[in-house]
Protein backbone atom coordinates (compact mmCIF):
# COMPACT_ATOMS: atom_id res chain seq x y z
CA UNK A 1 0.00 0.00 0.00
CA UNK A 2 2.77 2.43 0.91
CA UNK A 3 4.24 2.26 -2.58
CA UNK A 4 1.15 4.19 -3.78
CA UNK A 5 1.79 7.11 -1.42
CA UNK A 6 2.81 10.41 -3.07
CA UNK A 7 2.77 8.89 -6.57
CA UNK A 8 -0.18 10.96 -7.75
CA UNK A 9 -1.11 14.61 -7.30
CA UNK A 10 -4.19 16.78 -7.40
CA UNK A 11 -3.32 19.43 -9.95
CA UNK A 12 -6.66 21.12 -10.62
CA UNK A 13 -9.78 21.91 -8.60
CA UNK A 14 -12.78 24.16 -9.04
CA UNK A 15 -16.52 24.55 -8.64
CA UNK A 16 -19.01 25.23 -11.42
CA UNK A 17 -19.15 28.88 -12.59
CA UNK A 18 -21.69 29.55 -9.86
CA UNK A 19 -23.07 27.55 -6.94
CA UNK A 20 -26.29 28.12 -5.02
CA UNK A 21 -29.79 28.32 -6.51
CA UNK A 22 -29.42 27.87 -10.27
CA UNK A 23 -32.74 27.14 -12.00
CA UNK A 24 -31.09 27.98 -15.34
CA UNK A 25 -28.51 25.19 -15.20
CA UNK A 26 -28.93 21.46 -15.70
CA UNK A 27 -27.13 18.78 -13.74
CA UNK A 28 -25.03 18.06 -16.85
CA UNK A 29 -24.05 21.73 -17.24
CA UNK A 30 -22.85 21.81 -13.64
CA UNK A 31 -20.66 18.75 -14.32
CA UNK A 32 -19.20 20.31 -17.45
CA UNK A 33 -18.56 23.77 -16.02
CA UNK A 34 -16.78 22.29 -13.01
CA UNK A 35 -14.70 19.89 -15.12
CA UNK A 36 -13.73 22.62 -17.57
CA UNK A 37 -12.79 25.01 -14.77
CA UNK A 38 -10.73 22.41 -12.88
CA UNK A 39 -8.87 21.34 -16.04
CA UNK A 40 -8.07 25.02 -16.73
CA UNK A 41 -6.93 25.42 -13.10
CA UNK A 42 -4.45 22.61 -13.77
CA UNK A 43 -3.14 24.31 -16.92
CA UNK A 44 -4.30 21.33 -18.99
CA UNK A 45 -6.67 20.94 -21.94
CA UNK A 46 -9.90 18.94 -22.02
CA UNK A 47 -8.33 16.80 -24.74
CA UNK A 48 -5.62 15.74 -22.23
CA UNK A 49 -8.24 13.89 -20.15
CA UNK A 50 -8.17 10.13 -20.59
CA UNK A 51 -9.73 9.02 -17.29
CA UNK A 52 -13.28 10.00 -16.26
CA UNK A 53 -14.65 9.33 -12.78
CA UNK A 54 -18.12 10.37 -11.66
CA UNK A 55 -20.96 9.27 -9.40
CA UNK A 56 -24.68 9.88 -9.40
CA UNK A 57 -27.22 9.88 -12.18
CA UNK A 58 -24.85 10.54 -15.07
CA UNK A 59 -22.46 7.75 -15.99
CA UNK A 60 -18.84 8.51 -16.79
CA UNK A 61 -19.70 7.68 -20.40
CA UNK A 62 -22.22 10.54 -20.47
CA UNK A 63 -19.67 12.95 -19.04
CA UNK A 64 -16.96 11.81 -21.45
CA UNK A 65 -19.31 12.13 -24.40
CA UNK A 66 -20.36 15.62 -23.33
CA UNK A 67 -16.73 16.66 -22.80
CA UNK A 68 -15.88 15.28 -26.23
CA UNK A 69 -13.20 12.85 -25.08
CA UNK A 70 -12.74 9.09 -25.46
CA UNK A 71 -11.36 8.00 -22.08
CA UNK A 72 -9.42 4.77 -21.70
CA UNK A 73 -10.39 4.46 -18.04
CA UNK A 74 -13.82 5.11 -16.49
CA UNK A 75 -15.31 4.61 -13.04
CA UNK A 76 -18.90 5.21 -11.92
CA UNK A 77 -18.78 3.83 -8.38
CA UNK A 78 -21.87 5.36 -6.73
CA UNK A 79 -22.00 4.71 -3.00
CA UNK A 80 -23.31 8.07 -1.83
CA UNK A 81 -21.81 11.49 -1.29
CA UNK A 82 -18.30 10.24 -0.52
CA UNK A 83 -18.03 8.53 -3.92
CA UNK A 84 -15.77 11.31 -5.25
CA UNK A 85 -13.40 10.92 -2.30
CA UNK A 86 -13.27 7.18 -2.95
CA UNK A 87 -12.66 7.88 -6.64
CA UNK A 88 -9.50 9.84 -5.88
CA UNK A 89 -8.19 6.54 -4.55
CA UNK A 90 -9.38 4.71 -7.66
CA UNK A 91 -7.78 7.35 -9.88
CA UNK A 92 -4.57 6.98 -7.88
CA UNK A 93 -4.38 3.29 -8.72
CA UNK A 94 -5.27 3.80 -12.39
CA UNK A 95 -2.76 6.64 -12.85
CA UNK A 96 0.01 4.83 -10.99
CA UNK A 97 -0.32 1.81 -13.24
CA UNK A 98 -0.50 3.91 -16.40
CA UNK A 99 -4.10 2.94 -17.14
CA UNK A 100 -4.72 6.66 -17.70
CA UNK A 101 -2.60 9.83 -17.53
CA UNK A 102 -5.00 12.63 -16.64
CA UNK A 103 -8.02 11.82 -14.49
CA UNK A 104 -11.04 14.04 -13.87
CA UNK A 105 -13.28 13.30 -10.90
CA UNK A 106 -16.41 15.35 -11.41
CA UNK A 107 -19.72 16.12 -9.74
CA UNK A 108 -22.76 18.08 -10.80
CA UNK A 109 -26.11 18.12 -9.07
CA UNK A 110 -29.19 20.25 -9.44
CA UNK A 111 -30.19 19.32 -5.92
CA UNK A 112 -32.31 22.38 -5.26
CA UNK A 113 -33.76 23.24 -8.67
CA UNK A 114 -33.95 19.65 -10.04
CA UNK A 115 -33.06 20.67 -13.61
CA UNK A 116 -32.26 17.74 -15.88
CA UNK A 117 -32.70 15.23 -13.06
CA UNK A 118 -34.47 11.85 -13.14
CA UNK A 119 -37.01 11.63 -10.27
CA UNK A 120 -36.00 9.19 -7.59
CA UNK A 121 -37.91 5.91 -7.33
CA UNK A 122 -38.13 3.64 -4.38
CA UNK A 123 -36.20 0.47 -4.78
CA UNK A 124 -37.31 -2.78 -3.18
CA UNK A 125 -35.85 -2.33 0.29
CA UNK A 126 -36.81 1.28 1.18
CA UNK A 127 -40.11 0.79 -0.66
CA UNK A 128 -41.11 -2.09 1.59
CA UNK A 129 -39.50 -1.38 4.92
CA UNK A 130 -39.04 2.41 5.13
CA UNK A 131 -41.43 4.50 3.00
CA UNK A 132 -44.69 3.15 4.53
CA UNK A 133 -43.61 4.54 7.90
CA UNK A 134 -42.69 8.01 6.63
CA UNK A 135 -38.97 7.45 6.17
CA UNK A 136 -37.53 9.23 3.15
CA UNK A 137 -34.76 11.78 2.90
CA UNK A 138 -31.63 11.83 4.97
CA UNK A 139 -33.01 13.81 7.90
CA UNK A 140 -35.42 10.96 8.70
CA UNK A 141 -32.44 8.62 8.99
CA UNK A 142 -29.40 10.34 10.46
CA UNK A 143 -31.40 11.45 13.48
CA UNK A 144 -31.75 7.79 14.43
CA UNK A 145 -27.96 7.54 14.80
CA UNK A 146 -27.93 10.83 16.68
CA UNK A 147 -30.69 10.04 19.20
CA UNK A 148 -28.98 6.76 20.06
CA UNK A 149 -25.63 8.55 20.43
CA UNK A 150 -27.23 10.94 22.94
CA UNK A 151 -28.64 7.96 24.84
CA UNK A 152 -25.36 6.03 24.94
CA UNK A 153 -22.87 8.87 25.40
CA UNK A 154 -24.88 11.67 27.00
CA UNK A 155 -24.19 14.06 24.12
CA UNK A 156 -26.59 17.01 23.98
CA UNK A 157 -28.48 19.15 21.48
CA UNK A 158 -26.30 22.10 22.58
CA UNK A 159 -23.15 20.19 21.64
CA UNK A 160 -24.43 19.36 18.16
CA UNK A 161 -25.43 23.02 17.75
CA UNK A 162 -21.83 24.04 18.43
CA UNK A 163 -20.81 22.27 15.20
CA UNK A 164 -23.19 24.51 13.22
CA UNK A 165 -21.86 27.61 15.00
CA UNK A 166 -18.21 26.73 14.31
CA UNK A 167 -18.88 25.91 10.68
CA UNK A 168 -20.79 29.18 10.16
CA UNK A 169 -17.79 31.12 11.49
CA UNK A 170 -15.78 29.68 8.60
CA UNK A 171 -18.56 30.36 6.09
CA UNK A 172 -18.44 34.02 7.08
CA UNK A 173 -14.90 34.07 5.62
CA UNK A 174 -15.79 32.29 2.35
CA UNK A 175 -17.31 34.57 -0.32
CA UNK A 176 -18.74 31.49 -2.08
CA UNK A 177 -20.67 30.30 0.98
CA UNK A 178 -24.46 30.55 0.83
CA UNK A 179 -25.13 31.43 4.48
CA UNK A 180 -22.58 33.76 6.07
CA UNK A 181 -24.33 35.57 8.94
CA UNK A 182 -23.05 34.53 12.38
CA UNK A 183 -25.30 32.22 14.42
CA UNK A 184 -25.42 31.19 18.09
CA UNK A 185 -26.25 27.94 19.82
CA UNK A 186 -29.63 29.44 20.73
CA UNK A 187 -30.27 30.23 17.05
CA UNK A 188 -29.74 26.57 16.20
CA UNK A 189 -31.91 25.31 19.07
CA UNK A 190 -34.68 27.78 18.20
CA UNK A 191 -34.69 27.15 14.46
CA UNK A 192 -37.64 25.31 12.93
CA UNK A 193 -38.02 21.72 14.18
CA UNK A 194 -37.70 19.36 11.20
CA UNK A 195 -37.12 15.91 12.62
CA UNK A 196 -36.08 15.55 16.25
CA UNK A 197 -33.23 15.67 17.23
CA UNK A 198 -32.66 18.04 14.31
CA UNK A 199 -33.84 21.60 13.86
CA UNK A 200 -33.28 23.32 10.54
CA UNK A 201 -29.80 24.66 11.38
CA UNK A 202 -28.58 21.14 12.20
CA UNK A 203 -29.21 20.13 8.60
CA UNK A 204 -27.16 20.86 5.49
CA UNK A 205 -28.24 23.19 2.72
CA UNK A 206 -29.84 21.97 -0.48
CA UNK A 207 -28.18 23.69 -3.43
CA UNK A 208 -27.25 23.39 -7.09
CA UNK A 209 -23.53 22.98 -7.62
CA UNK A 210 -20.76 21.26 -9.51
CA UNK A 211 -17.20 20.49 -8.53
CA UNK A 212 -14.24 18.72 -10.10
CA UNK A 213 -10.76 17.51 -9.24
CA UNK A 214 -7.99 16.75 -11.77
CA UNK A 215 -5.19 14.31 -10.98
CA UNK A 216 -2.04 13.17 -12.69
CA UNK A 217 1.19 11.34 -11.77
CA UNK A 218 3.68 13.27 -9.66
CA UNK A 219 6.29 13.39 -12.48
CA UNK A 220 3.82 15.13 -14.78
CA UNK A 221 2.32 17.28 -12.01
CA UNK A 222 5.47 19.38 -11.93
CA UNK A 223 4.53 20.78 -15.36
CA UNK A 224 1.03 21.85 -14.34
CA UNK A 225 -0.04 25.40 -13.53
CA UNK A 226 -0.34 25.18 -9.74
CA UNK A 227 1.64 23.74 -6.87
CA UNK A 228 0.86 20.01 -6.77
CA UNK A 229 -0.97 18.48 -3.82
CA UNK A 230 0.19 14.94 -3.12
CA UNK A 231 -2.25 12.14 -2.39
CA UNK A 232 -0.35 10.59 0.50
CA UNK A 233 -3.05 8.18 1.56
CA UNK A 234 -6.45 6.96 0.40
CA UNK A 235 -8.97 4.62 1.97
CA UNK A 236 -12.51 3.43 1.42
CA UNK A 237 -15.04 0.99 2.86
CA UNK A 238 -18.76 0.30 2.93
CA UNK A 239 -20.71 -1.31 5.73
CA UNK A 240 -24.46 -1.09 5.16
CA UNK A 241 -27.13 0.77 3.23
CA UNK A 242 -30.23 0.21 5.35
CA UNK A 243 -29.82 1.76 8.75
CA UNK A 244 -31.12 -1.40 10.43
CA UNK A 245 -28.08 -3.27 9.14
CA UNK A 246 -25.51 -1.00 10.84
CA UNK A 247 -23.95 -3.14 13.57
CA UNK A 248 -23.20 -0.32 15.99
CA UNK A 249 -25.62 2.53 15.33
CA UNK A 250 -23.33 5.15 16.89
CA UNK A 251 -19.99 4.09 15.38
CA UNK A 252 -19.14 3.79 11.70
CA UNK A 253 -17.18 0.64 10.93
CA UNK A 254 -16.73 1.82 7.33
CA UNK A 255 -15.20 5.10 8.51
CA UNK A 256 -12.85 3.28 10.88
CA UNK A 257 -11.63 0.97 8.13
CA UNK A 258 -11.32 3.71 5.52
CA UNK A 259 -9.41 6.02 7.85
CA UNK A 260 -7.03 3.32 9.05
CA UNK A 261 -6.15 2.47 5.46
CA UNK A 262 -5.53 6.09 4.45
CA UNK A 263 -3.40 6.90 7.51
CA UNK A 264 -1.34 3.72 7.13
CA UNK A 265 -0.68 4.43 3.44
CA UNK A 266 0.33 7.99 4.27
CA UNK A 267 2.45 6.98 7.27
CA UNK A 268 0.90 9.73 9.40
CA UNK A 269 -0.63 9.87 12.87
CA UNK A 270 -3.63 11.83 14.20
CA UNK A 271 -1.41 14.58 15.58
CA UNK A 272 0.12 15.27 12.15
CA UNK A 273 -2.93 17.02 10.67
CA UNK A 274 -3.11 20.79 10.39
CA UNK A 275 -6.55 20.89 8.82
CA UNK A 276 -9.57 18.59 8.59
CA UNK A 277 -12.51 18.39 6.19
CA UNK A 278 -15.44 16.20 7.30
CA UNK A 279 -18.66 15.60 5.42
CA UNK A 280 -21.27 17.55 7.39
CA UNK A 281 -24.73 16.67 6.15
CA UNK A 282 -25.84 16.96 9.80
CA UNK A 283 -24.17 18.57 12.80
CA UNK A 284 -23.71 15.22 14.53
CA UNK A 285 -21.83 13.74 11.56
CA UNK A 286 -18.38 15.30 12.00
CA UNK A 287 -18.04 14.44 15.73
CA UNK A 288 -19.12 10.83 15.10
CA UNK A 289 -16.66 10.62 12.20
CA UNK A 290 -13.80 11.81 14.42
CA UNK A 291 -14.76 9.10 16.93
CA UNK A 292 -14.93 6.41 14.24
CA UNK A 293 -11.65 7.54 12.68
CA UNK A 294 -9.99 7.16 16.09
CA UNK A 295 -9.18 10.81 16.84
CA UNK A 296 -10.89 10.38 20.21
CA UNK A 297 -13.02 7.98 22.23
CA UNK A 298 -16.68 7.43 21.33
CA UNK A 299 -18.70 10.30 22.78
CA UNK A 300 -15.82 12.79 22.79
CA UNK A 301 -15.95 14.02 19.18
CA UNK A 302 -18.04 17.06 20.07
CA UNK A 303 -15.12 18.50 22.08
CA UNK A 304 -13.28 19.21 18.82
CA UNK A 305 -15.90 21.82 17.96
CA UNK A 306 -15.43 24.04 20.96
CA UNK A 307 -14.42 27.65 20.40
CA UNK A 308 -10.68 27.83 19.81
CA UNK A 309 -10.33 24.32 18.41
CA UNK A 310 -12.20 23.91 15.11
CA UNK A 311 -12.98 27.62 14.64
CA UNK A 312 -11.01 30.32 12.76
CA UNK A 313 -7.71 30.83 14.60
CA UNK A 314 -8.22 27.50 16.37
CA UNK A 315 -5.71 24.72 16.98
CA UNK A 316 -7.30 22.25 14.53
CA UNK A 317 -9.47 24.01 11.93
CA UNK A 318 -12.37 21.89 10.63
CA UNK A 319 -14.59 22.49 7.59
CA UNK A 320 -12.98 25.75 6.59
CA UNK A 321 -15.16 26.29 3.50
CA UNK A 322 -18.27 26.57 5.67
CA UNK A 323 -19.23 22.97 5.01
CA UNK A 324 -22.42 21.42 3.76
CA UNK A 325 -24.10 23.25 6.62
CA UNK A 326 -23.35 26.78 5.36
CA UNK A 327 -21.31 26.79 2.11
CA UNK A 328 -23.02 24.40 -0.29
CA UNK A 329 -24.59 20.94 -0.35
CA UNK A 330 -25.92 19.82 -3.68
CA UNK A 331 -26.74 16.29 -2.53
CA UNK A 332 -23.48 14.38 -3.03
CA UNK A 333 -21.18 16.87 -1.29
CA UNK A 334 -17.97 14.80 -1.32
CA UNK A 335 -16.13 16.64 -4.10
CA UNK A 336 -16.18 19.96 -2.21
CA UNK A 337 -14.08 18.99 0.84
CA UNK A 338 -11.37 17.79 -1.58
CA UNK A 339 -11.46 21.15 -3.38
CA UNK A 340 -11.18 23.07 -0.09
CA UNK A 341 -8.34 20.91 1.26
CA UNK A 342 -6.41 21.42 -1.99
CA UNK A 343 -6.89 25.19 -1.83
CA UNK A 344 -5.76 25.28 1.80
CA UNK A 345 -2.65 23.24 0.99
CA UNK A 346 -1.88 25.61 -1.90
CA UNK A 347 -2.36 28.65 0.35
CA UNK A 348 -5.15 30.12 -1.79
CA UNK A 349 -7.76 30.73 0.88
CA UNK A 350 -7.36 34.44 1.72
CA UNK A 351 -8.89 35.44 5.05
CA UNK A 352 -9.79 31.83 5.90
CA UNK A 353 -6.32 30.47 5.10
CA UNK A 354 -5.08 28.10 7.80
CA UNK A 355 -1.49 29.07 8.70
CA UNK A 356 1.22 26.42 8.20
CA UNK A 357 -1.24 24.06 6.51
CA UNK A 358 0.83 21.17 5.13
CA UNK A 359 -1.17 18.04 5.91
CA UNK A 360 -4.93 17.80 5.53
CA UNK A 361 -7.46 15.04 6.18
CA UNK A 362 -10.56 14.65 4.03
CA UNK A 363 -13.20 12.21 5.26
CA UNK A 364 -16.65 11.71 3.86
CA UNK A 365 -19.61 9.45 4.25
CA UNK A 366 -22.00 7.95 1.77
CA UNK A 367 -25.56 7.44 2.89
CA UNK A 368 -25.93 7.28 6.67
CA UNK A 369 -22.29 6.53 7.54
CA UNK A 370 -22.85 3.61 5.20
CA UNK A 371 -19.83 4.12 2.98
CA UNK A 372 -16.69 6.08 3.74
CA UNK A 373 -13.80 7.60 1.87
CA UNK A 374 -10.68 9.11 3.44
CA UNK A 375 -7.76 11.03 1.94
CA UNK A 376 -4.52 12.28 3.41
CA UNK A 377 -3.37 15.21 1.28
CA UNK A 378 -0.15 17.19 1.57
CA UNK A 379 1.77 19.92 -0.23
CA UNK A 380 5.03 18.09 0.45
CA UNK A 381 6.15 14.47 0.05
CA UNK B 1 -60.98 4.50 2.17
CA UNK B 2 -58.24 6.96 1.28
CA UNK B 3 -54.80 5.54 1.79
CA UNK B 4 -52.87 7.30 4.53
CA UNK B 5 -49.48 5.83 3.68
CA UNK B 6 -47.44 4.69 0.70
CA UNK B 7 -47.92 0.93 0.53
CA UNK B 8 -44.94 -1.40 0.47
CA UNK B 9 -43.97 -1.61 -3.16
CA UNK B 10 -42.82 -3.63 -4.84
CA UNK B 11 -43.32 -6.63 -2.55
CA UNK B 12 -40.38 -8.79 -3.48
CA UNK B 13 -40.87 -12.57 -3.78
CA UNK B 14 -38.45 -13.37 -0.95
CA UNK B 15 -40.49 -11.13 1.38
CA UNK B 16 -43.89 -12.69 0.66
CA UNK B 17 -44.07 -14.67 3.94
CA UNK B 18 -43.33 -11.44 5.84
CA UNK B 19 -46.23 -9.56 4.26
CA UNK B 20 -48.55 -12.61 4.29
CA UNK B 21 -47.86 -12.89 8.02
CA UNK B 22 -48.50 -9.18 8.60
CA UNK B 23 -51.92 -9.52 6.95
CA UNK B 24 -52.74 -12.22 9.52
CA UNK B 25 -51.36 -10.18 12.43
CA UNK B 26 -48.17 -12.22 12.73
CA UNK B 27 -44.65 -10.80 12.69
CA UNK B 28 -42.80 -13.36 10.59
CA UNK B 29 -39.01 -13.26 10.59
CA UNK B 30 -36.46 -15.32 8.64
CA UNK B 31 -34.18 -17.45 10.79
CA UNK B 32 -31.02 -19.18 9.66
CA UNK B 33 -31.09 -22.94 10.24
CA UNK B 34 -27.31 -23.14 10.20
CA UNK B 35 -26.35 -20.49 12.78
CA UNK B 36 -29.73 -20.07 14.45
CA UNK B 37 -29.86 -16.29 14.11
CA UNK B 38 -32.98 -14.40 13.07
CA UNK B 39 -32.60 -11.45 10.70
CA UNK B 40 -34.41 -8.75 8.79
CA UNK B 41 -34.95 -7.69 6.02
CA UNK B 42 -35.89 -10.99 4.37
CA UNK B 43 -33.29 -12.29 1.94
CA UNK B 44 -32.19 -15.62 0.51
CA UNK B 45 -28.87 -15.74 2.35
CA UNK B 46 -28.03 -15.43 6.04
CA UNK B 47 -26.12 -12.14 6.62
CA UNK B 48 -24.31 -13.71 9.60
CA UNK B 49 -22.99 -16.99 8.17
CA UNK B 50 -23.90 -16.89 4.46
CA UNK B 51 -25.95 -20.08 4.71
CA UNK B 52 -28.75 -20.53 2.17
CA UNK B 53 -30.78 -22.70 4.58
CA UNK B 54 -33.39 -20.24 5.83
CA UNK B 55 -36.63 -20.91 7.73
CA UNK B 56 -39.37 -18.57 8.96
CA UNK B 57 -40.45 -18.12 12.58
CA UNK B 58 -43.16 -16.06 14.19
CA UNK B 59 -41.49 -13.41 16.37
CA UNK B 60 -42.92 -12.64 19.81
CA UNK B 61 -43.69 -9.08 18.73
CA UNK B 62 -41.86 -7.76 21.76
CA UNK B 63 -38.73 -5.66 21.69
CA UNK B 64 -37.21 -2.37 22.72
CA UNK B 65 -37.17 1.08 21.18
CA UNK B 66 -33.57 1.22 19.97
CA UNK B 67 -33.75 4.79 18.69
CA UNK B 68 -36.31 7.32 17.48
CA UNK B 69 -36.99 10.60 15.74
CA UNK B 70 -40.00 12.90 15.77
CA UNK B 71 -40.80 14.03 12.24
CA UNK B 72 -42.53 17.38 11.82
CA UNK B 73 -42.66 17.04 8.05
CA UNK B 74 -42.71 14.05 5.71
CA UNK B 75 -41.36 14.52 2.19
CA UNK B 76 -43.36 11.70 0.59
CA UNK B 77 -46.69 13.19 -0.56
CA UNK B 78 -48.33 9.77 -0.31
CA UNK B 79 -47.77 9.85 3.47
CA UNK B 80 -50.81 11.66 4.86
CA UNK B 81 -50.72 10.79 8.55
CA UNK B 82 -50.81 13.98 10.58
CA UNK B 83 -47.41 15.03 11.92
CA UNK B 84 -45.64 14.94 14.29
CA UNK B 85 -45.00 11.25 13.72
CA UNK B 86 -42.59 9.16 15.78
CA UNK B 87 -40.16 7.36 13.48
CA UNK B 88 -38.74 4.40 15.33
CA UNK B 89 -36.04 1.77 15.16
CA UNK B 90 -37.12 -1.26 17.17
CA UNK B 91 -34.84 -4.12 18.20
CA UNK B 92 -36.87 -7.32 18.45
CA UNK B 93 -36.34 -9.83 21.26
CA UNK B 94 -35.12 -12.22 18.56
CA UNK B 95 -32.37 -9.76 17.55
CA UNK B 96 -33.23 -8.06 14.26
CA UNK B 97 -33.84 -4.32 14.06
CA UNK B 98 -36.58 -2.76 11.98
CA UNK B 99 -37.79 0.72 11.06
CA UNK B 100 -41.37 1.45 12.03
CA UNK B 101 -43.54 3.99 13.84
CA UNK B 102 -44.14 4.28 17.56
CA UNK B 103 -47.87 4.87 18.02
CA UNK B 104 -50.29 5.34 20.91
CA UNK B 105 -47.65 7.49 22.57
CA UNK B 106 -47.20 11.24 22.94
CA UNK B 107 -44.58 12.55 20.46
CA UNK B 108 -42.45 14.17 23.14
CA UNK B 109 -38.71 13.49 23.50
CA UNK B 110 -39.05 13.90 27.26
CA UNK B 111 -41.45 10.96 27.40
CA UNK B 112 -39.99 8.64 24.78
CA UNK B 113 -36.79 6.90 25.86
CA UNK B 114 -34.35 4.68 24.04
CA UNK B 115 -34.56 1.06 25.25
CA UNK B 116 -38.18 1.40 26.49
CA UNK B 117 -40.11 -1.86 25.97
CA UNK B 118 -42.46 -1.90 22.99
CA UNK B 119 -44.84 -4.40 21.38
CA UNK B 120 -46.08 -4.87 17.85
CA UNK B 121 -49.53 -3.81 16.72
CA UNK B 122 -50.67 -4.28 13.14
CA UNK B 123 -52.42 -1.48 11.30
CA UNK B 124 -54.54 -2.56 8.35
CA UNK B 125 -54.09 -0.46 5.22
CA UNK B 126 -55.93 -2.56 2.62
CA UNK B 127 -57.29 -6.11 2.43
CA UNK B 128 -53.83 -7.17 1.32
CA UNK B 129 -51.54 -5.01 3.41
CA UNK B 130 -51.14 -4.53 7.14
CA UNK B 131 -48.13 -2.70 8.57
CA UNK B 132 -46.24 -3.65 11.73
CA UNK B 133 -46.24 -0.68 14.12
CA UNK B 134 -45.13 -0.60 17.74
CA UNK B 135 -46.58 0.88 20.91
CA UNK B 136 -45.27 1.12 24.48
CA UNK B 137 -45.53 -2.39 25.98
CA UNK B 138 -48.45 -3.00 28.30
CA UNK B 139 -47.59 -4.38 31.73
CA UNK B 140 -47.62 -8.18 31.68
Amino acid sequence: MKELSNKVCIVGVDESDEIGTLPGKSMLSLHLEASHNAIRDAGLKVSDVDGVFTAGQHSPATIAEALGVVPRFVDGTTVGGCSFIIMVGHALVALHHGLCDVAVVCHGESGRSQVGVTPRRDTAIPGQYEAPFGFGGASTMFGMITTRHMHEHGTTLEQWAQVAVSTRQWAALNPKAKNREPITIADVLNSRPVCYPFNLLNICLVTDAGGAVVLTRADRAKDCAKKPVYVRGAGEATEHVSLTQMKNLTFSEATKKSGAKALAMAGVDYKDFHHIMLYDAFTSGPPIMLESLGFCKPGEGVSFFEQGRSTPGGSLPINTNGGGLSYTHSGMYGIFPIIEATRQLRGECGTRQVPKCNVSLVNGMGGMLSAAGTLVLSNEK
Amino acid sequence: MDLQRPLPTPITPEAKPYWDGAREGKLMVPKCKACGKAFLYPRVLCPFCASRDIAWIQASGRGKLFSFEIAHQILNKAFKVKTPVVLAMVELEEGPRMLTNLINCEPDPKKIKCDMPVEVVFEKQTDEISLPMFQPARAR
